[in-house]
């Protein structure tokens, strides 16, 4: 299973990660903030780490 | 790694939520990282405007110099030491608009290096004022009722300036922006990749264009591959964004073209 890590000091809620997430991987909480609330459903294709503005998102395995 | 190259301590980034400069610039790093350039054989010359900042979170060499100045200093370091990997950063306002006449000149001496301009379709830094991108009829601080004027299709000026690689691609297809990049960095001569990137908190909230995501879905709805754009007419292609390399040839650059100037004067003793 891939891990999917945030960095909550570097991410500003934009929402793109989870808006884009071809499988749907990431809830936001209330805040808005992304959290990765399906991560066996990721297929590593790194999307939201290459689309991250603010270099917080981090796929590994 | 890509960290390698990013100067952490000043993170995070001074940009807005959601706004494409940190997806260039991660691209940007990608590229750099895989080809293995040092932070001494790489420098990044940016002018100003929000993009401006870029060299701000960079390890490598950088360059921060003044508006639409950038690419003159970047020739300037070029040409004082060609084996440098030489990347200028630029903005719209910055690149076409304040600093087109250095676009048009640099392209046309076909000095060796990277140039990104991000283009987000307005002056974002100094709060959202029209620039020479902006698209006719699109509302920003000093358009309030519609602008009347057309924007540039900057990769249409680089070309017929005389640039050997020019391409645009968007933050949204990150996967193509990474090739564009890739391309124009293995490209000898004037490499110049326009990137379209959302500026949600002037160009979007003024358009009324919604939120981050929904500026990213705003792009990707309003892009159109060269290949489609071939088919339609000047008016169809009205505020289209059209994606794809426009212009790859084999063209000496500055640097080899004045090294044979200084080597014929040598008479050849150097050969």
């Amino acid at each position: 299973m891939k891990t999917i890590t945030i960095n909550e000091k570097w991410c500003k809620k934009c929402g793109i990660c989870a808006a884009f997430c071809p499988k749907k991987v990431f809830d936001r909480d209330e805040d808005g903030r992304p959290v990765a609330a399906r991560p066996e459903d990721c297929i590593g294709c790194r999307l939201c780490e290459m689309r991250c503005p603010d270099f917080a998102v981090t796929v590994e395995g | 790694m890509i960290k390698d190259y990013l100067l952490e301590e000043k993170l995070p980034l001074f940009w807005c939520a959601g706004c494409g400069n940190g997806i260039v610039l991660q691209a940007i790093l990608r590229n750099i990282d895989k080809r293995g350039f040092t932070r001494e054989n790489t420098v990044i010359t940016t002018g100003i405007g929000c993009w401006g900042k870029a060299d701000d979170y960079v390890t490598t060499n950088s360059f921060h110099g003044t508006h639409g100045r950038a690419l003159p200093f970047s020739t300037g370091i070029k040409l004082a030491n060609p084996s440098l990997n030489v990347f200028t950063l630029m903005g719209d306002g910055d690149g076409i608009t304040i600093g087109g006449n250095h676009l048009i000149h640099a392209a046309r001496r076909n000095v060796d290096l990277v140039a990104i301009m991000v283009n987000n379709l307005n002056y974002g830094m100094t709060g959202g004022q029209y620039s020479g991108t902006t698209p006719k009829h699109a509302i920003t601080k000093t358009s309030p009722y519609g602008h009347v004027e057309n924007g540039f299709d900057v990769c249409k000026v680089v070309q017929a300036a005389g640039a050997p690689f020019v391409a645009r691609g968007t933050v949204y297809d990150v996967v193509q922006l990474d090739k564009l990049i890739s391309k124009a960095i293995d490209h000898k001569g004037f490499s110049f990749v326009e990137v379209i990137s959302p500026c949600p908190t002037h160009f979007g909230r003024s358009n009324k264009l919604g939120d981050a995501p929904k500026m990213m879905q705003w792009i990707k709805d309003n892009t159109i591959s060269q290949e489609k754009a071939a088919g339609m007419t000047r008016d169809e292609l009205q505020g289209k964004f059209v994606t794809g390399i426009f212009e790859e040839r084999e063209q000496e650059d500055y640097s080899t073209a004045y090294q044979k100037v200084i080597d014929s004067l040598r008479g050849g003793e150097n050969e």
